[in-house]
């Protein structure tokens, strides 16, 4: 799938994507050091954002990872609720991810 | 201004040893995004540049692919700006611990802003043992946020020059989807935010099901679940604070 565009094209996504990508990145870094204070109702919302869009970042991809909610047959739901269960108790990224991986090839590949 | 005694600093060290393990989540995903761009007809060159003027996996990933397929560029655009929009909860999220940061360091802090270094920092700078100095919050963020572009520009370097050899049977992107949930359940440390993950996770799956384009059931299910958070805050049982979450890392 070659792309037909040309050296112009390409550098010009990457440039305008890659300063549109910096202006989200930096925008309210910037906002809340000219304001004096961040309102209270700002930061209580906000502490919801880790556990919202952790949840949003994942779910999708152990409950639905081909696009339909799949319980019979999801590998990938077994080997997150086994790595979830890791995680609760454990609480180690690299334990986490090490028996999530594992438990998925030991449901795809037998051993 | 505390003169560090050792090299490198302790926030910096804690910041690479909490890293650790999320580099290996996103060194295969590296990989695969720049074999995808060089697949899709980008000179490495361009590829490195992608990687390096981006630097965000999932929107370079969507980028490169429409090129590859030849889609209108506004639509390359504003696919990779639509989907990189979740930074937007991010930069507010973190940008009260930046706040006396010297201009230049919230320049380089917002460069390297991404998932996994959001992620680290906002729960080290919340965490039962926080309380840190701006400077050693820096330090914790860079070492964390900076070692994550080093590799990330390594590894797509590698897809670039070598492609990717790896089998799609072995589902080596599953491991981004457990780094996060690794996360997840250690920043769910009161019925309110359970409130906000639930609510999050299930407006992001709804979207994946009914094939919402773009990621934007991702940013939904975002603000939904801030939405949610807010709403059963007071109604249920919390946590007074938002101390503990991911303290224990």
């Amino acid at each position: 799938m070659p792309t037909e565009y040309g050296p112009a094209a390409v550098w010009g996504v990457v440039v305008v994507l890659g300063v549109a990508t910096f202006g989200i990145r930096a925008s309210f870094v910037y906002l809340f050091g000219r304001i004096d204070e961040v309102p209270t109702r700002v930061t209580n919302a906000l502490k919801f954002v880790p556990p919202a869009v952790f949840a949003a970042l994942t779910l999708p991809a152990i409950v639905a990872p081909e696009g339909a909610i799949a319980v019979v047959g999801n590998e990938r739901l077994v080997a997150g609720v086994l790595a979830g269960a890791v995680a609760w108790y454990v609480d180690d990224i690299l334990a986490t991810i090490v028996v999530g991986m594992a438990a998925l090839w030991l449901l795809r590949f037998g051993l | 201004m505390a003169v560090s005694r050792s090299f490198p600093p302790a926030e910096a060290r804690r910041g690479l040893r909490d890293v650790a393990p999320l580099l290996l989540g996103v060194a295969p995903f590296g990989v695969v995004t720049g074999a995808t761009a060089v697949d899709a007809g980008l000179s490495p060159l361009q590829a490195v540049g992608l990687s390096v003027v981006v630097f965000a996996g999932a929107a370079q990933l969507a980028a490169v692919e429409l090129l590859g397929d030849n889609a209108a560029l506004l639509v390359v655009l504003a696919t990779g700006v639509v989907i990189n929009l979740r930074m937007l909860m991010y930069s507010a999220s973190i940008a009260p611990h930046f706040r006396s940061f010297h201009a230049r360091w919230k320049a380089v802090c917002s460069y390297i802003l991404t998932d996994q270094a959001y992620a680290l920092s906002v729960a080290r700078y919340t965490g039962v043992d926080a309380d840190l100095d701006p400077a050693a919050r820096r330090r914790y963020y860079l070492a964390a946020g900076g070692s994550l572009w080093v590799v990330w520009q390594v590894c797509t370097l590698v897809g670039i020059v070598v492609g990717a050899r790896v089998p799609p049977a072995w589902g080596l992107e599953f491991a981004v989807p457990l780094v996060f949930l690794s996360l997840l359940i250690p920043a769910t440390t009161s019925w309110p935010k359970l409130v906000a993950a639930a609510v999050g996770g299930g407006v992001a799956v709804a979207g994946t099901v009914l094939a919402i384009p773009l990621n934007l059931g991702l940013i939904a299910g975002g603000a939904a679940g801030v939405a949610a958070g807010v709403l059963a805050d007071g109604r249920l049982p919390g946590d007074g604070d938002d101390a503990g979450s991911g303290g224990a890392h």
